[in-house]
């Protein structure tokens, strides 16, 4: 769950991170944000598994390793999404349109909880 | 404009896209064609037989899950391998490989096609190698254009550093592994230029098979994130790298964890964290490049130089962390053999001991890969004049195998695919050159591009084969900027190359085409010929079958393995213990069905030294530690009466050193040399060795054969002395036909207790006082 940290250094950046989320909120559009309420809860969803493991235990460590890369799995797929359906990055992907995005995303996930139901042991 | 050779004309596009497609799908069945014929010299000289050491054993574990079913091959425990111990074989095997076969077999029998599995095992190779010639197809597609796809599968399909470890009969998993090499390769190509997780997807679960199917595939964990990370520093990230990289990491790490032999080792071992590195190097790059889209540049910058600074601590204060707390098991000895090739032989005998863990003899790269080594780094030079993304893959692969391949004989097979990609990447540039009609006009400034899409792929197709001729092309090749590599790369690297064209330059007239593709084409039937005789003289010995030639040139077989596995079958209870080198452990399972001590899944260091223990001391030291291990046959290869060279007493020194990486008080290596320090069986061979088990095994009777002549072991070309060794604790039970396998039987305790060199003794001592009166007979008749 590497995009944390860049996030939570506020020590000295208390204004740039204001500007960051006034930007962020003006310049993003609705289906995105929603997205990003997904990915938001996916890593805290991941936080916490990842906090349990840690501090509880991991023992049956093929449920946990099968619950956190169900997140992190999730996590990077819709991650894809978000960028392959941002106007931003039309030109990047010129054969990837928004609704194949969304069949790969589907694809993708099946795949990704066909393996995570299989390892949950 | 002007044309060298006069063009049809009045064709509609559509006819030549048409007839170019249909022209390539017919290659492309001929490549596939000609890829599985070269492969069936094994059967045609030999017969369908399984090859080898490794492939008996996989031969054994598919006929378990053909007659067994899935679970039973799943929960199979072989208690017949590594006496006592027994070996979990569902857990301790990569599966991919009798999976595929089983699948093929029950679709065949569900057509109601009665295949024997031998067949379906022994043809599996030469079948993926077509699909192997498809995938290279493709992922040359993706570097260039479909005709040097097509110049690259037919490399592929003959080339006979792939052959080696893919004719009929060599069912091991390298047979499917190349395949799924080239086709994950190409699935990530395809995922990174197009930004789409379905290719990432495809690519994770074909790296699943592959993991599977094969322990090479810690290459693919290394060079995809290896291509990622170097993308990330040449500032090329994007968010298709992004897409592509995530997917494929994601679902592939997961999936790979679902074989039972893998298991955890993707997220705790080292030769996985690079993998997971870059994916969190990735979310981090990914997370920047959203924050800089809202930000400006100053607030921007001092929001990186934290952000950096604290993930750089983080991240290397847990990997050091979780390595010295041993979460993250430090690089397994294999891995370090390849960086330091003294390593292994120091500290890992058994590893170093196996002939294709060596390192490779140059002349091998010629006789694997003829032109195509020469071929080679012209092909990764163009890759540099366009680097793409997809042209970084094939440079850093060809790097990477490049390397490896000098390290160890056997990622030779590693390499030869991107040779063959590189390969036909220039020879395909140099055609197009060639075969490009249009000459420069001399007033007008104009560059022969790459190639005219009707007149390439279908040449190519005409041709499927390439050539060479570097210093040619260096000197004429059409593209302007060819004049040197080193221009070349400096071109590569700054705009100017375009717009610096120079006065016009090209090839005039057809006489200088033809010269060129002439010569191109005679160096494309020398490879195919080359290909032909390395196949059917060096790849195709099944090695459980050994050729020789009579003096009328006819062939003779030499079938002294299967003579003994037989006589072993037949004669011996099943539960007998045989006890051997591990080199045919898995033979003496698969074709005698005997339980034996140690075999070629070398998972147990001190059994295996048990034995090079046992064969490297004195009979009286083996004979406890035969007993104790319920041996009741012993068995030894010995060549020295044919002059099969591969055999036991020249790999004695192996055992030797195996035994005394864990006994080094009771075995020295030093004390099986002569004074001199040479290595000798004869009369001069040093006490220990004469003494020694294997010794005297070897060599037990072996004068008589000469009739009172100078016994001479051929393959060390050493007369032996006339009085041969004398055993004490073993029986000669069979010998085979050429002497080449020779089988003990263990004796049991004396029954009036005692030890067996003394009842001995005393046995022959009454035959010698009851032969006095023979011997008076004999003189009488005299």
């Amino acid at each position: 769950m590497a995009p944390k940290p860049t996030s939570t250094p506020p020590a000295t950046a208390t204004n740039p991170l204001q500007t960051l989320w006034k930007a962020y909120n003006d310049n993003t559009a609705n289906r995105l944000k929603f997205i990003d309420s997904f990915l938001f809860f996916l890593m805290l969803s991941g936080i916490i598994q990842f906090a349990y493991c840690i501090l509880v235990s991991n023992y049956p460590y093929n449920a946990f390793l099968s619950g956190f890369s169900s997140t992190v799995g999730q996590f990077v797929l819709v991650a894809s999404l978000r960028s392959q359906v941002n106007p931003e990055n039309k030109d990047e992907f010129k054969e990837v349109s928004p609704e194949r995005a969304f069949a790969d995303f589907a694809i993708g996930s099946i795949v990704l909880h066909f393996f995570v139901y299989n390892f949950l042991g | 404009m002007s044309t060298a050779y006069p063009l049809p004309t009045g064709l509609s596009p559509a006819t030549v896209k048409n007839t170019a497609s249909l022209l390539r799908i017919v290659a492309l069945a001929l490549i596939s064609g000609a890829a599985i014929a070269s492969r069936l010299f094994a059967v045609v000289n030999f017969e369908s037989i399984i090859h080898e050491f490794d492939p008996w054993f996989n031969y054994r574990a598919t006929k378990v899950l053909a007659s067994k079913g899935f679970y039973e091959f799943w929960n199979w425990f072989d208690p017949t391998a590594w006496y006592p111990l027994g070996r979990v074989v569902g857990g301790t095997v990569y599966p991919g490989l009798m999976a595929t076969s089983g699948v093929i077999y029950n679709a065949l029998h569900a057509l109601n096609l009665p295949v024997d599995i031998r067949n379906v095992c022994v043809l599996l190779a030469p079948g993926f190698s077509a699909l192997t010639a498809w995938a290279t197809y493709m992922l040359t597609k993706e570097m260039k254009d479909e005709s040097a796809g097509l110049l690259a599968a037919a490399f592929i399909g003959i080339v006979p550093g792939y052959i080696s470890r893919s004719v009929a009969g060599s069912y091991d998993n390298e047979a499917i592994a190349i395949f799924l090499l080239m086709f994950t390769f190409f699935c990530w190509i395809k995922a990174l230029k197009q930004g789409s997780a379905l290719f990432g997807t495809i690519a994770a679960v074909f790296y699943f098979y592959m993991v599977a199917a094969w322990g090479g595939y810690v290459f693919i964990t290394n060079m995809i994130p290896l291509h990622a990370l170097v993308l990330i520093l040449m500032g090329r990230f994007s968010h298709r790298l992004y897409v592509g990289y995530s997917s494929w990491y994601v679902v592939g790490t997961l999936a790979s964890m679902q074989v039972p032999f893998v298991g955890f080792q993707p997220v705790s071992t080292s030769e996985h964290m690079g993998a997971l590195g870059v994916f969190g190097l990735l979310q981090i790059v990914a997370f920047t490049q959203l924050v800089r889209s809202h930000l400006s540049s100053t607030q921007f910058r001092s929001l990186l130089n934290v952000g950096l600074f604290v993930v750089g601590i983080l991240g290397t204060a847990a990997f050091v962390g979780l390595t010295v707390k041993g979460t993250i098991a430090p690089w397994t000895g294999r891995f370090y053999s390849l960086w330091d090739t003294g390593y292994a032989k120091k500290y890992i005998p058994i590893i170093a001991s196996v002939s294709e863990h060596q390192p490779t003899a140059w002349p091998s790269f010629f006789m694997d890969l003829q032109f195509l080594i020469f071929l080679f780094p012209a092909g990764v030079v163009m890759c540099f004049r366009e680097l793409r993304d997809e042209h970084l893959f094939v440079i850093i692969y060809a790097v990477m195998a490049s390397y490896f391949a000098g390290v160890m004989v056997r990622l030779m097979l590693t390499l030869t695919p991107v040779v063959c990609v590189a390969s036909a990447v220039a020879l395909s540039t140099l055609l197009d050159t060639y075969i490009d009609p249009t000459e420069p006009d001399v007033v007008e400034e104009q560059v022969p591009a790459s190639t005219d899409t009707t007149a390439s792929p279908a040449q190519a197709v005409a041709t499927p084969a390439t050539t060479s001729k570097k210093a040619k092309k260096a000197a004429a090749a059409g593209p302007p900027p060819v004049s040197s590599p080193l221009t070349n790369l400096i071109a590569a690297t700054s705009p100017a190359k375009k717009g610096s064209a120079p006065p016009p330059k090209g090839i005039f007239g057809i006489d200088a085409r033809l010269v060129v593709i002439l010569n191109t084409l005679s160096m494309l039937f020398f490879f195919v010929f080359h290909c032909t005789w390395v196949t059917s003289n060096a790849y195709s010995s099944p090695s459980v079958v050994l050729a020789s030639q009579n003096q009328d040139g006819s062939q003779h077989i030499i079938d002294d393995f299967r003579e003994a596995y037989y006589w072993l079958r037949q004669n011996t209870p099943e539960t007998a213990v045989v006890m051997s080198w591990w080199d045919y452990g898995y033979q003496i399972a698969g074709m005698a069905d005997r339980p034996t001590l140690v075999d070629n899944n070398t998972w147990n260091n001190t059994h295996i030294a048990t034995v090079g223990k046992a064969m490297s001391s004195s009979e009286e030291v083996a004979y406890p530690i035969l007993r104790k291990h319920d041996v009741d046959y012993v068995l030894v290869i010995f060549g020295g009466l044919l002059g099969y060279s591969g055999d036991d007493i020249n790999k004695f020194l192996w055992m030797v050193r195996i035994a005394q990486g864990v006994w080094p008080d009771e075995i020295q290596e030093p004390n099986y040399f002569t004074p001199q320090g040479e290595y000798r069986v004869d009369d001069r061979a040093s006490q220990t060795m004469k003494d020694s088990l294997m010794y005297k095994m070897s060599y037990y009777r072996f004068a008589e054969l000469f009739g009172g002549q100078q016994a001479t072991d051929r393959v060390r070309q050493q007369v032996l002395p006339k009085a041969g060794p004398t055993l004490d604790y073993l029986d000669e039970a069979f010998t085979s036909e050429n002497w080449i396998v020779r089988i003990y039987q263990v004796r049991k305790e004396d029954p009036l207790g005692r030890d067996l060199k003394s009842a001995n003794a005393f046995e022959k001592g009454k035959k010698r006082k009851r032969s006095k009166p023979q011997q008076r007979r004999r003189v009488a008749v005299a």
